[in-house]
């Protein structure tokens, strides 16, 4: 039951609702007149909490969506004064929810559920930024609170719960994925890159980021191979030397623009008959392939090509869309409990149950739509090259736009 | 409907934990609902619980280390295993071991408890040379860290071939590293050699040597020479091998107790 607000002079239950935009719904194009910006967040909240009817506010700007959740009087009301302030009038793509679906819709968000990556982690964490600027604004009140660290705490059950999570999503991911599968913890493992392309540094900056320590960058340029050795804090080696040093490397990323293989089986054979207990990962990222394909055949070898790591980050796609399922579940369940909470199922207005009823009926056509575009989404989730390291909220360029709006 | 003995009630309830642990994990990993959890590993403690108590039990009906069938030697076996598990699991964060080990502890438990093997053992006696009981208890143990390295060398060939194939089961998730299971490989068979050496050492002080401490050092010499050569293999042989001498370890391991003279 929302408390009356003495400062606004509400005595009845307040709502909890969300106004807002997102990739499925806009394009980057529209997006981006409305984002805010990070160091604003609070202060914007704080502004749109001084809206007649608003006890409460919190702005969630991402590459992929701006929202403006609320606590107010008046829902309807509410939605209408942020619309104004924005300046949207019949603007398409808006989109606005009240009471448990707004609940239900948060919850979706921090939980990775609406991105276009399901499971992807990084909203949370914006997500979490944005309430805490606007708690630090003053703007967020005791419906808000109630609102955020129930959809916090539900983001980690869904991710606990479920599969959301599972599988690396992108090719750098899946490479990186694999070299742990192989090695455990990479602090240990040595590096050598081949070609200094920019797949070949994606991925090289993504095994950083796991804590691989220690990279070699060999390329036939060797001034640009010294650069990105330099940018990463490793060692660059003139190209007709990368073998001298392989035999104590650990993974390999092969990335040249050469017309042949320069990763052949015989030296690879007498390479691994120097270290035959230690395993040797090679991700060949190069179209035409770097390394001959008879190397895989090789005792303690795992040889990895672009072919195949995409269709590792393809089926980790296809099941974590088929866990969305499970994870609506645990959402609407939730949803419920917390909308009771805040007393929105007795504050109920006719227009929340219309819309109610609508909303419901464009996430079970999303969840369709999406089992049904699943090779298609797939596709187009996977980088050309080795890019994308599970940070595809912020990635708006790929997104598809299917759900139908209310406006 | 025959009566059950009484100290076998503990026994029949270690076996039920370990196969509630094993039918739960694949059940769950057939669904896709594994998590990694404390669960497993309190369900398999409270295996080992009761396998303690059974071996209590024996060991103070008999007065004396229960060492001296065919169906006691397979449950120390069992004990052993679980014991290593209880200590390397946790230790190299190795969950998923515990659904492996669970199958073997319940296979050696029901084959213990069907088969005739529980040949008449001899209650009150009177109490063997110590160095003997020393000899047979450790030795077991040894197998008990052989057995857990077949165990680990399973789970490294069931993670290799996938890696190798790229194609992943429902398993691949949850398996650890490869390096971290050959670690733990290596890590079992030393265990098991410096217990194996202690135990054929404790066999020798008892006197000559039998055909089955003769059989002990051709144990020990097997594995030692997978040790030697470790650094020349690669991981998978090593797995391959932990994974190989101890089924030949464990075949040879009845007809072994067919000797007259007992298991000692």
């Amino acid at each position: 039951m929302g408390a009356a607000d003495g400062a606004n002079g509400f005595s009845k239950p307040l709502q909890v609702g969300c106004v807002g935009i997102s990739h499925r719904t806009a394009d980057v194009a529209v997006r981006e007149r409305f984002a805010v910006g990070d160091p604003v967040l609070g202060e914007t909240a704080a502004g749109v909490k001084e809206l007649e009817g608003l006890c409460g506010a919190v702005v969630i700007s991402t590459c992929n969506r701006v929202e403006y959740y609320f606590a107010a009087s008046d829902a309807a009301q509410a939605v209408e004064q942020i619309r104004q302030r924005l300046g949207v009038g019949v603007e398409p793509g808006f989109y606005a929810h009240a009471g448990r679906e707004s609940v239900a819709h948060l919850m979706r968000v921090v939980s990775g559920m609406d991105s276009m990556v399901p499971g992807e982690t990084e909203i949370l964490g914006q997500v979490k930024k944005a309430y805490q600027s606007a708690v630090e604004a003053g703007a967020a009140n005791r419906e808000v609170h109630v609102l955020f660290q129930k959809a916090f705490a539900v983001a980690k059950e869904v991710r606990s719960q479920t599969n959301i999570t599972r599988g690396p999503v992108s090719v750098g991911g899946v490479a990186v994925d694999l070299a742990e599968k192989i090695f455990g913890k990479l602090a240990h493992c040595k590096v050598m890159i081949l070609g200094a392309g920019e797949t070949a540094e994606q991925t090289g900056r993504a095994l950083v980021s796991r804590g691989v320590r220690s990279i070699f960058v060999s390329n036939r340029t060797h001034d640009r191979a010294v650069e990105l050795a330099n940018s990463m804090g490793g060692a660059a080696l003139h190209f007709d030397e990368w073998q001298n040093w392989a035999h104590d490397v650990d993974i390999i990323v092969g990335s040249t623009a050469a017309p042949h293989a320069v990763v052949l089986r015989e030296p690879m054979e007498k390479l691994m008959g120097q270290r035959p207990a230690r395993p040797l990962f090679i991700i060949d990222l190069a179209v035409p392939r770097d390394v001959e394909a008879s190397v895989n055949e090789l005792e303690g070898v795992y040889v990895y090509d672009i072919d195949a790591l995409q269709q590792i980050a393809e089926r980790s796609l296809t099941f974590r869309r088929a866990e969305l399922v499970q994870c609506e579940a645990i959402i609407e369940r939730c949803a419920r409990e917390v909308a009771e909470k805040l007393g929105e199922e007795k504050a109920e207005s006719g227009w929340e149950k219309v819309e109610s009823g609508k909303r419901k009926a464009e996430t079970d056509e999303r969840n369709r739509a999406e089992r049904d575009s699943l090779p298609q989404v797939a596709r187009k989730g996977a980088p050309e090259g080795a890019g994308n390291v599970e940070t595809d909220e912020g990635n708006a360029e790929t997104g598809e736009r299917k759900l139908s709006v209310r406006e | 409907m025959f009566p059950v003995p009484m100290e076998r009630w503990p026994l029949i309830l270690s076996t039920l934990f370990f196969l509630v642990s094993f039918g739960w994990t694949m059940f769950a990993l057939g669904a896709g609902k594994y998590r990694p959890s404390r669960l497993n590993l309190v369900v398999i403690s409270a295996g080992f619980a009761a396998q303690t108590w059974f071996l209590y039990l024996r060991g103070e009906m008999l007065g004396r280390c229960p060492l001296t069938n065919l169906f006691e030697v397979l449950i120390f076996l069992s004990w052993s295993m679980v014991l290593f598990y209880l200590v390397i699991g946790p230790a190299y964060r190795l969950t998923l071991l515990g659904a492996f080990t669970a199958p073997f502890a319940t296979i050696f438990q029901m084959v213990a408890l069907i088969a005739p093997l529980d040949a008449a053992p001899v209650v009150g006696a009177s109490r063997p040379n110590p160095w003997l009981e020393l000899h047979a208890a450790v030795s077991v143990m040894a197998y008990g860290a052989f057995a857990l390295a077949c165990v680990a060398g399973l789970m490294f060939l069931v993670q290799e071939r996938q890696l190798k194939s790229h194609r992943f089961n429902a398993v691949f998730y949850h398996l650890p590293p490869i390096t971290e299971l050959a670690t733990a490989i290596k890590s079992l068979l030393f265990a098991g050699m410096a217990l194996l050496s202690v135990g054929l050492g404790a066999g020798f002080v008892v006197g000559s040597p039998g055909k089955k401490i003769l059989w002990g050092i051709g144990v020990w010499v097997l594995y030692g020479l997978i040790l030697l050569m470790r650094q020349k293999l690669s991981a998978r042989r090593v797995a391959l091998m932990a994974v190989t001498a101890f089924t030949v370890t464990l075949a040879s391991l009845w007809g072994i107790n067919q000797l007259p003279g007992g298991p000692n």
